[in-house]
């Protein structure tokens, strides 16, 4: 049964428990990570900026803000309504990888990423696979089937990415809601198993 | 003809300078601010309009009577999130918001988080 709203003493109590948790949307330029985050969104996506500030060597330190290299960088996010008093963020990331590391705490407090990969061009997807590996940010991978996508058997993809074992590989349709949807809890339970296999017993 | 003092309509840089009073980063607990912090705004009878709160200051209390995440509030005023972050940092010190960041799936020393995850996952599937 559905209580949303729900409340006998009419106060409204919506603001006060109310909870987020974040969930990376990675892969290369044009894998479908917008497309994804549009699919399962219960809003339509926005778009966020942060100006991020590259220290070139030997610039004299002026006054003010226009001294260094500004460069903004874009996040498409998306929202989901877990329950009345949780938030799922999801946040598609910026094309270029090397932003990554010049946006501290991008992927911090993440519950875990997809990495997208559109198997037309896996190479597109290496560098976002080496990130997730090296912030040690959990994640799945998610095969974005394209229609003239060749019919590759995952396990060959995963092969060629060279992906362990008990991290998932999956195919789906980014398009699709409930395929993207599947995705996020392949996402999830994938971190369910592996917070058992890491508890100590 | 002197320049105006103070412009009128300042845009992208000029903008951020005078609504950050040329902070470029937040200080104090607004610092650790994350693109999914939820922004409250703290109800409560407040002195109004209030000193130093420009314009857009009050578009944020106002959008934040129910949580709203730094993003949200970056996308619907048009800001980048540093700047976002600064003003927050001025509405925290103020007392007028509370933030509340991403829930983690570790807490440190707490472990994996499972009834967070459990719930993360029933919530999807009910899509
Ligand atoms: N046929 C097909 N096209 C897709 C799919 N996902 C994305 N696209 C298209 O591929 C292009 C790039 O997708 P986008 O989501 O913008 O990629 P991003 O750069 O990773 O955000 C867009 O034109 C999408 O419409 C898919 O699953 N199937
Ligand atoms: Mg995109």
């Amino acid at each position: 049964m559905d209580f949303k709203g729900f409340d006998p003493t009419g106060r409204t109590t919506a603001a006060d428990g109310t909870r987020s948790v974040k969930v990376m949307i990675a892969g290369g330029f044009g894998t479908g990570k917008t497309t994804m985050v549009r699919s399962v969104s219960d809003i339509r996506p926005l778009t966020t900026e942060e100006t991020l500030t590259q220290a070139s060597a030997g610039v004299d330190h002026l006054i003010g803000v226009t001294d260094k290299q500004q460069t903004t960088v874009s996040l498409d996010f998306g929202k989901i309504g877990i329950n009345d008093e949780l938030v799922l963020y999801l946040f598609g990331t910026p094309g270029q990888e090397r932003f990554w590391f010049l946006w501290n705490g991008l992927f911090k407090g993440a519950l875990g990423a997809v990495v997208l990969v559109d198997t037309r061009r896996l190479a597109s997807s290496f560098r976002a696979i080496e990130e997730m590996e090296r912030q040690n940010v959990p994640f799945v991978i998610a095969l974005n089937v394209f229609p003239d996508s060749r019919d590759h058997p995952v396990e060959e993809i995963r092969d060629a990415l060279d992906i362990p074992e008990d991290i998932p590989v999956v195919a789906f349709d980014a398009r699709d809601r409930a395929a993207s949807r599947d995705v996020l809890v392949a996402l999830i339970r994938h971190l369910q198993e592996r917070a058992v296999a890491l508890e100590p017993r | 003809m002197s320049a105006p003092r103070r412009p009128t309509d300042p845009t992208g840089l000029e903008r951020y300078y005078v609504l950050t009073g040329g902070r470029s980063k937040p200080a104090g607990p607004a610092a650790t601010l994350d693109v999914a912090t939820l922004v409250v705004s703290r109800t409560g009878p407040q002195p109004s309009p209030q000193p130093g709160l420009q314009h857009e200051h009050e578009e944020i209390l106002r959008r934040c009577r129910e949580p709203l995440s730094v993003a949200e509030l970056g996308a619907h005023l048009g800001l980048p999130f540093n700047i976002i972050a600064v003003l927050l940092a001025d509405l925290l010190e103020a007392g007028r918001v509370e933030t509340r960041d991403p829930v983690p799936a570790n807490s440190a020393g707490l472990g994996p988080d499972l009834a967070l995850l459990e719930e993360v996952l029933s919530g999807l599937q009910r899509l």
